[in-house]
């Protein structure tokens, strides 16, 4: 899923000078399981905007939705009316999100409450850790289902550096060295021959960016 | 004037390089003086690539310099700031520039540096640069396209046989050999017995190792390398004779104790020659070889 991460109350603060309606809009998949942009995050959210503003002396009204996805369409049908009540919409959604709510709502002013961080999986309860960097081109095959392009700092395919130190990484001792896990797990299954080969240079072209994918069923109706 | 470096792994029974590390600004004064006093007395200097990911004067106009004053540069090449164009361009404007050898590496991680915040590039590894001059060689550019005359180099990797876990490490050192390289360089080494294990390996293959040597300039700099520095293992032996020097004498003695090394190395020939690492005291080299007895 995709994890995210609420942005310090100050900034949030900050974008909304001059404002004085806003829709604080939660999104209620991946943001909402890590706990950074569900319904209850937004709770908290208006809530502390609320005493923020008051505090000050200011008089903003800060209202809530939540609707279950915001990087589908059809989810905003519900609140599409709303919207044009308020003057900004905080949106608690990865930047995916925000940016389909920024294009639905052109001539509102939409703003991030988060900052998206990775694409991750949820090791326990409250800790999530990156495991994918959409490259693309997956290695996964090659690598024992562990990827070097996001676990190792560098993006390495042909091995450790020379930074590595007891099965941790140059860059924190905090963290595993991608290419000592990868060979453990190889060494385990017996399949070293894998990674003995020289892996090719990694195809940058095969993320060439904004991508668009069209499912093949689609492709006559997209053409 | 020294031989081509390649010619010199080639016909000498024990190479000596020195590394040289460019300074952060334009006062080279220092780094010439070091320059001129070092060129006659290595095969090669090692210019560094914005060493440990610290801003500095770039390797190759140093190494251009070198060549003026009449020394033999190694082009030392890291993949941390530049993608495969700009590789293949330095490399070109390397080989027009006279410069014929070429030490590849992957490069420390952004973070370690003085400029965290930039953006790491990282495109190829150290074993896709190796196998990316190479191709150059055979008058063709990694994407496959016409070169207007193809460049030749003398080209070098690194290992470190010191590095915990072994295996992943000699896995990569395999591929750089498999990729091209000619000459190996080592992370320092310090205990003798553990590298003549590693050599006892490293020679089934068809590369010239040298041994890094890195100057001890105390016992805490030793305790420092141990705690901090991945792949350098200092034994406590080393550590007690420095501490042992008399006050003010430290320095003297790890020049002592690097020649020492140098001179068990080449004597018994475990390989086939070494890499002095000063690290801002270029200008002991010539003391560490004297009392190698070189």
């Amino acid at each position: 899923m995709i994890v995210g991460h609420r942005k310090p109350l100050e900034e949030i603060k900050s974008y909304l000078d001059g404002c004085e309606r806003v829709l604080v809009l939660g999104c209620g998949t991946c943001v909402a399981v890590c706990m950074a942009g569900g319904e209850k995050e937004v709770q908290l959210l208006a809530s502390q905007l609320r005493m923020a503003f008051k505090e000050e002396g200011k008089e903003v009204l800060v209202e809530e939705e939540t609707i279950q996805r915001q990087c589908d369409r059809e989810y905003f049908d519900t609140i599409k009316n709303k919207v044009e009540h308020y003057d900004a919409v905080l949106s608690l959604a990865c930047g995916a999100g925000v940016q389909m709510a920024a294009e639905l709502f052109p001539k509102r002013v939409v703003l991030p409450g988060l900052n998206t961080t990775f694409i991750g999986v949820a090791e326990k309860e409250g800790v999530w850790s990156e495991k994918c960097r959409a490259c693309a081109s997956c290695l996964l095959a090659e690598t024992g289902g562990i990827c070097p392009i996001t676990i190792c700092p560098k993006g390495l395919v042909n091995g450790p550096c020379g930074g590595t130190n007891h099965g941790k990484c140059e860059v924190s001792k905090e963290k595993d060295c991608a290419w000592t896990l990868i060979y453990r797990r190889l060494e385990g299954q017996g399949r070293l021959d894998k990674i003995r080969e020289i892996q090719p240079a990694k195809n940058y072209k095969a993320q060439t960016t904004p991508a668009t994918i069209v499912h093949a069923a689609y492709m006559e109706e997209e053409a | 004037m020294p031989m081509p470096f390649a010619e010199a792994l080639k016909t000498k029974e024990f190479v000596v390089t020195a590394e040289v590390g460019p300074p952060k600004g334009v006062d080279i004064q220092e780094m010439l003086h070091n320059i001129e006093l070092l060129k006659d007395k290595v095969d090669a200097l090692n210019v560094t690539d914005n060493q440990s990911s610290v801003m500095r004067i770039g390797s190759l106009p140093v190494c251009k310099l070198i060549k003026e004053a009449g020394g033999e540069p190694i082009l030392q090449m890291t993949c941390r700031d530049r993608n495969r164009v700009a590789l293949q361009s330095e490399l070109l404007g390397a080989y027009i520039l006279g410069i014929r050898n070429v030490l590849a590496l992957t490069g420390d991680y952004i973070t370690v540096g003085d400029h965290i915040e930039a953006k790491p590039v990282f495109d190829l590894d150290s074993v896709l640069l190796v196998k990316l001059i190479r191709q150059m060689e055979q008058g063709k550019d990694f994407a496959g396209n016409e070169l207007k005359g193809a460049p030749k180099f003398c080209v070098g990797a690194i290992v470190t046989p010191e590095a915990d876990p072994i295996e992943p490490q000699l896995l990569k050192f395999e591929k750089k050999i498999k990729a091209g390289a000619e000459f190996i360089q080592t992370q320092a080494i310090y205990d003798l017995e553990n590298f003549k294990k590693f050599m006892g390996y490293a020679r089934k293959f068809d590369v010239k190792i040298l041994a890094g040597i890195v100057l001890l300039a105390s016992a805490g700099m030793a305790r420092f390398m141990n705690a901090n520095v991945p792949g350098i293992f200092v034994p406590q032996e080393l550590i007690d004779e420095l501490v042992a020097a008399p006050k003010g004498k430290a320095l003297e003695k790890g020049i002592e104790i690097a020649g020492r090394m140098v001179r068990q190395l080449r004597e018994e020939k475990v390989c086939d020659g070494v890499h002095i690492m000063a690290i801002g005291r270029e200008h002991l080299v010539p003391e560490i070889l004297s009392a190698a007895g070189m």
